[in-house]
């Protein structure tokens, strides 16, 4: 089966996010000064084949922790949906 | 017999030719490290220098981690042999396990860990060096930290753009001097 893999990369509470406190101190200078706790986080995506939702979950789950994700100062949240088509294998 | 030190260069590091400089000039050999390397060639101490490894994609010092020399620098780690991280360096060493704790971004780059890590490393006197004027926001003020047998050390300063009074200071010898004395009894052990 072939899954939709989007995975969102978050500051944990607490750890510093320069390019959020940027943006947000920098908007109050287009007028708009109703805006508060501004966060800039990463979203990857990937295509990936396995043989059941839990396997990709799983699977994708151990990208995050090894890779993606830096546990110590980073959280993930996960989102797989089946998508129609071959195998990953198949494509070009 | 002088001591042979390693510097590791990923794509994108920049500061191995600095760091090669200043090994020379305390009188010490140096030898740069191709992050496909599969061994360390043998020497005696190993420096990981500052840059932008891997253009710091995804996070920093997270694809260099997987890069084959650094199996052979924690090999050498785990035999005793002396690792300093510098700046980006230490990332890397961070994100591949030989030290504790994250890099977070900052206005600089600031050391964070979680407090059972930050105490351990207080108690255990493994926080080597702190900042007189805390550039960056790190916790506790933390410069450099090392590991719990002492022989891998992580910092964010450049010791080697302080290894010449000609470049503003030479506050960074000491520290230098030290890896090559480390360096040096490694040779002298492995005759």
């Amino acid at each position: 089966m072939r899954f939709a893999v989007r995975v969102d990369v978050t500051h944990l509470p607490g750890v510093l996010d320069p390019q959020g406190a940027t943006v947000e101190r920098s908007l109050p200078a287009l007028g708009y000064d109703n805006v508060a706790d501004v966060s800039i986080a990463k979203t990857i995506r990937l295509v990936l084949d396995a043989p059941s939702p839990d396997a990709a979950r799983k699977q994708v789950d151990d990208m995050c922790e090894r890779l993606l994700a830096n546990p110590v100062i980073e959280r993930y949240t996960v989102e797989i949906e089946p998508r129609d088509g071959g195998s990953v294998s198949d494509t070009p | 017999m002088s001591a042979r030190v390693g510097v590791v260069v990923f794509p994108g590091t920049n500061c191995e030719l600095d760091v090669v400089w200043a090994v020379e000039h305390l009188g010490g050999e140096a030898e740069l490290l191709w992050h496909g390397d599969e061994s360390v060639h043998g020497v005696d101490a190993v420096v990981v220098p500052g840059g932008f490894a891997h253009g710091d994609y995804l996070r920093t010092g997270a694809i260099a981690r997987f890069s084959p020399v650094m199996n052979a620098v924690a090999e050498h780690a785990a035999s005793g042999g002396v690792v300093l991280g510098i700046c980006n360096g230490f990332q890397v060493l961070t994100e591949a396990g030989l030290l504790p704790g994250a890099l977070q971004k900052n206005a600089g780059l600031a050391f964070v860990c979680d407090t059972v890590t930050l105490e351990q490393l207080r108690d255990e006197d493994r926080v080597i060096l702190r900042y007189v004027d805390n550039p960056n926001g790190s916790i506790d003020d933390i410069a450099g930290i090392t590991s719990p047998a002492g022989n891998v050390v992580g910092l964010m300063p450049h010791p080697e753009r302080a290894s010449d009074l000609l470049l503003g200071s030479d506050d960074g010898v000491v520290l230098l001097q030290s890896l090559l004395a480390a360096a040096a009894d490694r040779a002298a052990a492995r005759v």
